[in-house]
């Protein structure tokens, strides 16, 4: 669908949001995480740019799906990487909001690390089709699309967004 | 060569449903639990030592011989996947009392659990608990009368993997009492399928079954030559029993001849690491110097194990999740 | 009643038999064979067209599980499975409950099998007192109450005196004495052969010279003693070796071999598979291979069922605490003449194992269709299909590896002293 300028567009704005966001709600010394696998590619560049020290967080949410009763064991990709959260400002970036599952998942198991001062949601894209009360912070795009729709990051080198349709 | 009831443990999809023996596993399916294993091993230092995989499911710890460290490390891992425990001392309760295993089994199956843990005296036990249980349920074989520990023998080879990287170029022996240990069947098992350079037994003949060869292993009964150049030197627990077998005179003539020593180590590789399923009997297979030394990975060996059952217990409980899930 | 069977293919090795022709038979007894007696007049007419006849089968050792054991099957109940699967007489060994250490014992077998009517019930007396291996039973009373030789049935006779002795005094009294060979302390506690299968199994192994070195032993008693001697159930090739050389040496020794010897091997256990515990061990795939020439060679003289009838419970555990066994009657008909269709064995070889071989054994009148004996008669198809099932099967024990199995060949008619005891209807089975 895109091209790699557009996504660096992408990225640029959701950095400028979260920049915006973070500096309102007066949060500093931000810790990123990215979520496997297309939220830490795109966490990777979005901590060049907003200059984060703390070394990247990165969480595989594999252990905390709502859908291993019914799937089971998802193949490893690999395992979470997080320091200390206590008491930090946490910046949380995942590629694409959806449903909403993956963040819920993703915050259950940054709290199982700790106690965060806060945490920020930054995505790259977020498309219609919430079915938990969850809200990015920050985006880059948002998208309406169908229920048979689906919109996926490719990379991580080019990165490029690409829209797919299930009939 | 059939392999031990391969389609009981393994489903058409090749997921794992119950975990009985190595036999018959397919190397990929090996290579996987470590790499699994490997996801949980970080859990246990974190502040919160939990993940919820298995909230909501209840898994009993069936054992018909007493243990300690094999129930302590299976309710730990369970516990750590969230699990609730339940703990059956079966060989003081309803067995001694005459109530069949099967009757026994019927029974726990009433009360709704998902996974049964089983140890038993008998060769067989987990087979015939994992053929007779209700479809829903996983068997986790924690050891079955001379015939195969398959979570002990994982988890030494996560400890292999861990410090001596690819079983392609190693040379493992296995030193012991091979004829009545099932811990020591299902290491040769594992180590063959992952692709050991040479696996080595080493032991007086009274403690060599017939036919180990066919297994894929060389058989020593001389500990220098079965130790040379050796990158792993697995030991095997004595059991004071052998002695009244007409197997053996005494323990001091076995270490005598087959107890490792720094010194009799010296003929296995400088790198080599020093493996026990535990509890040791030092002075009779080990000495304290090796034990303490620099190349045991012993008191390593139990937190790997934890991180091993929780790998085992979340795949097979998924498997079944799964299937349930496909034929609905 | 006076009956004719026309047609059939006779196979009947004792008197080298083997053609169509027909059979005439009267009070109970052959009267004639391919030509009718004179002024023999039928009152009934069997067409055996495309059927085999053959001597009913002499089965030389079945647990009958009676007296002591009717939970797992009854004298009537295994009876009746004998005859469905044209077994004429069978024999049974004296580890009843009590023991046939007493003539009492024997009288109320031979007293059952009587009111059933079914097939003849023949009973080996005990060789030691409650087979204690210890003291001599009353060998002169059992043969009187007509047992048709001794046995210590699956117990050993550690103490090589008491063997000498036994078998002195069984000879005193001119019997057989049945022999289980195996030496008690290379196979106590232990389930499965000693080999590459019983390793990985982490079961423990019965090694072959368990077997040899008993049999060694009893063949010397034998020629120390010279009383007969039957070795039961062998397993072991070498064991084959050891009795074929005694025979050659002219020693008075037979041997039979059970049916699923000839058929399973170590491999069959693999999956701690309990319908595959027997006793002796099934062995290598050479040791069925010998035994399987050893009833070509006639060293092996008899094919038996080995039936032991379990009830369900009794296999419903960890291999090595199941109960050891196979239910067998209703299968050894078919299992043997598989053994024909697989070029293992010639017709006459298969009949002569299943008859005149274990009659010779007991000594009893039986198995030939000689002019004169007890119309004792098999006729069975042998290209009938079945399968061997639950609702096939008529033993009260279900327990046998071969359940599920299609089977080839199957009776369809039997007679006990020239009385119909079992006829299918029609008499052949529809093809298809």
């Amino acid at each position: 669908m895109s091209n790699p300028d557009d996504i660096e567009e992408l990225i640029t704005r959701l950095a400028e949001a979260l920049a915006a966001h973070l500096a309102r709600c007066g949060r500093d010394a931000p810790l990123m995480v990215g979520v496997h696998t297309g939220g830490v590619w795109v966490a990777k560049r979005l901590r060049q740019l907003l200059a984060i020290e703390a070394p990247l967080g990165t969480l595989n949410i594999n252990f905390y799906r709502d859908d291993f009763t019914r799937i089971g064991m998802h193949p490893m990709v690999t395992p979470s990487d997080l320091f200390s959260v206590d008491d930090r400002h946490v910046v949380l970036i995942d590629d694409v909001l959806h449903t909403g599952r993956t963040i819920r998942a993703a915050l259950n198991e940054i709290f199982d690390y700790g106690r965060p001062a806060s945490v920020t949601l930054g995505v790259l894209v977020e498309r219609s089709g919430r079915e938990i009360p969850v809200q990015a912070d920050a985006i880059g795009r948002s998208l309406d699309l169908a229920s048979h729709e689906y919109v996926k990051l490719r990379g991580p080198e080019p990165l490029s967004l690409e829209i797919t349709s299930k009939s | 060569m059939t392999s031990t009831g391969n389609t009981l443990q393994v489903d058409a999809q090749g997921r794992l449903k119950h975990f009985l023996t190595i036999a018959g596993l397919e190397r990929d399916l090996l290579v996987n639990i470590l790499d699994t294993a490997e996801s949980f091993a970080g859990v246990g230092e974190r502040a919160v030592k939990k993940v919820p995989l298995l909230r909501g499911k209840t898994i009993v710890n069936l054992f018909f011989e007493p243990s300690t460290r094999t129930r302590t490390t299976f309710e730990l891992a369970a516990k750590r996947l969230s699990a609730d425990v339940l703990n059956i001392n079966a060989s003081t309760s309803s067995t001694t009392k005459g109530e069949s295993l099967l009757d026994t089994l019927r029974t726990l199956e009433a009360m709704h659990c998902d996974m049964f843990v089983v140890r038993h005296g008998q060769s067989g036990a987990a087979h015939f608990i994992a053929s007779h249980a209700a479809p829903h349920i996983s068997v986790i074989n924690g050891g079955d009368g001379s015939h195969a520990h398959p979570t002990q023998a994982m988890l030494d080879m996560f400890a292999i993997r861990r410090h001596k990287g690819d079983f392609a170029s190693l040379k493992v022996s296995i030193v012991g009492d091979v004829a009545h240990s099932r811990v020591a069947r299902s290491q040769i098992h594992a180590l063959v399928t992952l692709g050991a350079a040479e696996v080595r037994v080493v032991a007086p003949r009274t403690l060599v079954p017939p036919g180990l060869e066919k297994m894929g292993v060389r058989v020593y009964d001389n500990l220098r030559q079965g130790l040379a150049d050796a990158d792993v030197v697995i030991l095997l627990r004595l059991q004071n029993e052998r002695m009244q077998g007409a197997l053996l005179p005494s323990a001091h003539e076995y270490f005598q001849y087959y107890g490792v020593t720094e010194e009799r180590l010296a003929a296995a590789h400088p790198d080599a690491i020093v493996m026990h399923p535990g509890p040791l009997n030092r002075g009779v297979e080990i000495d304290s110097d090796v034990a303490d030394g620099s190349r045991s990975v012993i008191l390593r060996q139990v937190s790997y194990g934890i991180a091993i059952r929780m790998a085992v217990m979340s795949m097979a409980i998924g498997s079944h999740a799964a299937a349930e899930r496909e034929e609905n | 009643m006076r009956m004719r069977i026309s047609s059939a293919h006779v196979v009947d090795p004792a008197n080298d038999v083997n053609q169509v022709t027909d059979l005439f038979i009267a009070d109970g007894r052959i009267v004639g064979l391919g030509k009718a007696p004179d002024g023999f007049e039928p009152e009934r007419n069997l067409d055996a067209s495309g059927l085999v006849l053959m001597p009913g089968i002499v089965d030389l050792r079945a647990r009958l599980r009676e007296p002591g054991a009717e939970h797992k099957g009854t004298i009537a109940s295994e009876t009746l499975a004998a005859v469905r699967g044209g077994i004429t007489t069978l024999c049974c060994p004296p580890d009843t409950d009590p023991v046939v250490d007493t003539p009492a014992v024997a009288e109320l077998i031979h007293q059952r099998a009587a009111t059933s009517r079914l097939a003849r019930v023949d009973v080996l007396g005990a060789l030691t007192r409650n087979l204690d291996g210890q003291n001599l039973a009353e060998m002169g009373a059992l043969r009187e109450a007509g047992c048709l030789g001794v046995s210590n049935a699956l117990q050993p006779v550690s103490d090589t005196e008491v063997m000498r002795r036994a078998m002195e005094y069984a000879a005193t009294f001119g019997l057989t004495v049945f022999v289980h060979a195996e030496d008690p302390w290379l196979a106590k506690g232990r389930v499965v052969h000693d080999g590459a299968v019983g390793t990985r199994l982490g079961l423990g192994g019965i090694p072959e010279i368990a077997e040899t070195i008993a049999v060694a032993r009893e063949l010397l008693l034998v020629e120390q003693t010279g009383t007969r001697v039957h070795f039961c159930h062998l397993s072991t090739g070498p064991a084959v070796d050891m009795v074929r050389d005694a025979q050659s040496h002219g020693l008075p020794v037979s041997a039979d071999v059970a049916v699923h010897q000839l058929f399973l091997t170590e491999q069959d256990v693999d999956a701690f598979n309990s319908y595959c515990h027997v006793r002796p061990p099934v062995r290598s795939l050479d040791d069925r291979a010998r035994l399987r020439a050893g009833v070509r060679a006639g060293v092996l003289g008899s094919i038996c069922s080995d039936h032991q009838p379990h009830e369900l419970d009794a296999k419903l555990n960890p291999f090595a605490d199941t109960a050891p066994g196979i239910s067998a009657v209703d299968s050894l008909l078919a299992l043997v003449i598989g053994l024909v269709a697989d070029n293992e064995l010639t017709l006459a070889q298969a009949v002569k194992a299943l008859t005149c071989g274990p009659a010779a054994a007991l000594g009893i009148d039986r198995g030939t269709l000689s002019l004169g004996s007890p119309a004792d008669i098999c006729l069975f198809d042998p290209d009938e299909q079945w399968v061997l099932d639950d609702t096939s099967m008529l033993s009260r024990g279900h327990n046998t590896p071969f359940k599920g199995h299609t089977l080839k060949g199957r009776a369809r008619c039997t007679l006990v002293d020239g009385r119909v005891v079992f006829e299918a209807s029609p008499l052949r089975a529809a093809v298809g």
